[in-house]
């Protein structure tokens, strides 16, 4: 995908050629089409959003009042629905866990990602591009496929349900899109700097670490923003391989299944909040960054 | 060769090699290997049976339903979303008037792709877990009780069979849209405006522009999308996990090949039968993903 950035037009350049003076009718045209084009898209917008503000209204009711009158602020303020999620629900301890598994498998999937981008992309040796291709061709295989042996895999190391585990396994399938993609921005990395850093007598190792991670930045950061989401909301891989040691995702998933039986839908809403919250101010924050990233990843 | 190349080369690789071979490559190859054993997955041993679990698959109602709910949600949440993002693209670049048309765009168009995009940054878990509270069967649903406003209902979204995988689809098309809208409004931004300045000169309306203008250049992107969501769309495990009775209910209304797989798998004991729905699945996305790149395959437009 190419995104080269054009040069913004000046007040002059804007103005309508010469002879193209839009018509009285052209321009009412214009403006119908222009509000009938917000309508819709406003529409779409409160489809979007109304989910979510109803849920984060829902956080602070009671299960009467949830149902009862959905769209009313609550008649008292139910704060201690957090404190029972954090604690009853165990949210807080699923919190942990999935920043501890997402900390360490993001770091790992880095490191080893670049690395081995890095060499696939600067030095040649023999199968090279088999290596490069084997890697490439995990991007199109169905996860669902290995779901069963990884299972015996990871149980046979025994490793199911720890922290280590589920890093490891986040890492594996975390590469191929890693790799492809740091392939892909060191081939654009100018070659003489590192060159320059060999003749200054630095090892191979100093070169990646000292001069190439640096001057691959953007790349790493684009990357990096697809990891942190991809492992974040990853769902399929835990839900199987840590079933004792649930993550945030599954965390929600089986207090859904709970409060049905329960009943305790404030509990359930809170849970929701503080799972949601935190994620939406990172993307308000970044999200120019992680649209760039988000989409930068399909297109390649 | 220079010195120490091949200890470095050997050393950089080694790390994501080995955790690459270990959790993705070898779980795939067994997978191929155990579909041709009547492994039970609890206990070690087993015997080869040949093609036997391919021949029971064609035989296997459920795993028949589950293949054309698959079916179902490749046809319908592709063609739904790609509609809606182009649509939406289309308003955000048109909308803003014709001197400009395609590049200066609607105002607030930035606040649009803002709203738009944020399901796709939620783990669907979450997004599940609202929906299947909007979507209650009893008039206390959010959507039952405005139906109930105007006189219909309740009517049982996720508990009849009829309705349920609709419902599931809908959260699908609801979350995926804003992406491809970025990632069709980027591909926009990405066309030189002379061409759009040139088809405005040219007397092009703004739908004329679209259709014959930007559409024909965003083709290439389209087509990689709907690669993506007809995987995406073979691959639909965690919003019917999450939304669904059973799961895969109701009477496996909402059963998908993902489903199956893990419940062959781990809870009926028969991980060799999993395994080789497994390698049916993988062969229909090799097998969809290069029909569909072959028949989008248009000229390409370069510029």
């Amino acid at each position: 995908m190419t995104t080269t950035a054009l040069p913004k037009l000046g007040p002059e350049e804007a103005s309508p050629p010469a002879g193209e003076v839009p018509s009285w009718e052209r321009r009412r045209a214009d403006s119908a089409a222009t509000a009938l084009s917000h309508a819709v898209l406003a529409l779409w917008a409160l489809v979007v959003i109304v989910p979510f503000l109803w849920a984060l209204l829902a956080s602070v009711k009671d299960s009467r009042e949830i149902f009862g009158s959905p769209w009313r602020l609550p008649t008292e303020w139910h704060w201690s629905n957090f404190s029972d999620a954090w604690e009853r629900g165990r949210v807080g301890e699923y919190l942990l866990n999935s920043v501890i598994v997402v900390t360490g498998g993001v770091l790992l999937t880095m490191l080893f990602g670049s690395m081995v981008a890095y060499v696939l992309a600067r030095y040649e040796f023999r199968f090279n591009r088999l290596i490069y291709y084997v890697f490439a061709a995990g991007m199109m295989f169905p996860v669902f496929l290995a779901l069963v042996p990884l299972f015996f895999v990871v149980q046979g190391l025994g490793m199911l349900s720890t922290y280590h585990g589920l890093i490891l396994v986040y890492v594996a399938y975390s590469l191929p899109f890693t790799v492809f993609f740091m392939h892909a921005f060191f081939r654009t990395l100018p070659t003489e700097i590192a060159e320059a850093a060999v003749v200054d007598g630095c090892s191979h190792t100093g070169v990646f670490f000292r001069v190439m991670l640096p001057m691959a930045k953007p790349g790493l950061l684009s990357i990096g923003i697809f990891n942190v989401l991809g492992q974040w909301n990853q769902f399929v891989l835990p839900q199987f391989l840590s079933p004792e040691k649930p993550v945030l995702a599954q965390g929600i998933a089986s207090l859904l299944a709970q409060q049905r039986y329960e009943g305790d839908w404030g509990t359930l809403f809170a849970a929701l909040t503080i799972a949601m919250v935190p994620v939406v101010i990172v993307y308000l924050v970044f999200y120019r960054q992680i649209q760039a990233g988000l989409t930068a990843g399909t297109m390649k | 060769m220079k010195y120490g190349r091949y200890p470095f080369v050997v050393g950089f690789l080694a790390p994501g090699l080995i955790l690459y071979v270990l959790f993705v490559l070898s779980p795939f190859a067994q997978a191929f290997h155990y579909s041709l054993t009547d492994w039970t997955g609890i206990t070690p041993e087993f015997e080869y049976v040949g093609l036997q679990n391919f021949e029971q698959l064609l035989n296997d109602s459920i795993f028949l339903r589950a293949l054309r709910n698959n079916a179902m949600v490749l046809v319908f949440v592709p063609a739904v979303t790609v509609f809606l993002a182009l649509l939406f693209a289309f308003l955000l670049n048109v909308g803003g008037g014709a001197t400009s048309a395609g590049v200066k765009g609607i105002r607030g168009s930035g606040f649009y792709k803002l709203v738009f995009f944020m399901p796709q940054v939620l783990a669907i878990p979450v997004i599940a877990v609202i929906w299947s509270v909007i979507f209650e069967p009893t008039s206390r649903g959010l959507v039952n009780s405005a139906l109930g406003q105007v006189g219909i209902g309740p009517l049982g979204f996720l508990s009849d069979p009829a309705l349920a995988l609709w419902c599931v689809m809908w959260v699908l098309v609801w979350g995926s849209v804003g992406f491809y809208l970025v990632l069709f409004n980027a591909a926009i931004s990405s066309v030189p405006r002379e061409i759009f300045e040139a088809a405005v000169i040219d007397g092009a309306g703004r739908a004329a522009t679209f259709r014959k203008v930007t559409l024909p250049l965003l083709w290439d992107t389209v087509q990689t999308s709907w690669v993506y969501l007809a995987i995406l769309a073979l691959d639909i495990y965690a919003l019917v996990a999450v939304m669904t009775a059973g799961p895969g209910g109701p009477d496996n209304a909402t059963q998908v090949m993902s489903l199956q797989i893990a419940q062959n798998g781990f809870n009926f004991g028969r991980a060799g039968y999993a395994s080789a729905m497994g390698v049916v699945l993988f062969f229909l996305t090799m097998v969809i993903a290069v029909i569909m790149l072959r028949i989008s395959r248009r000229d390409r437009i370069e510029f």
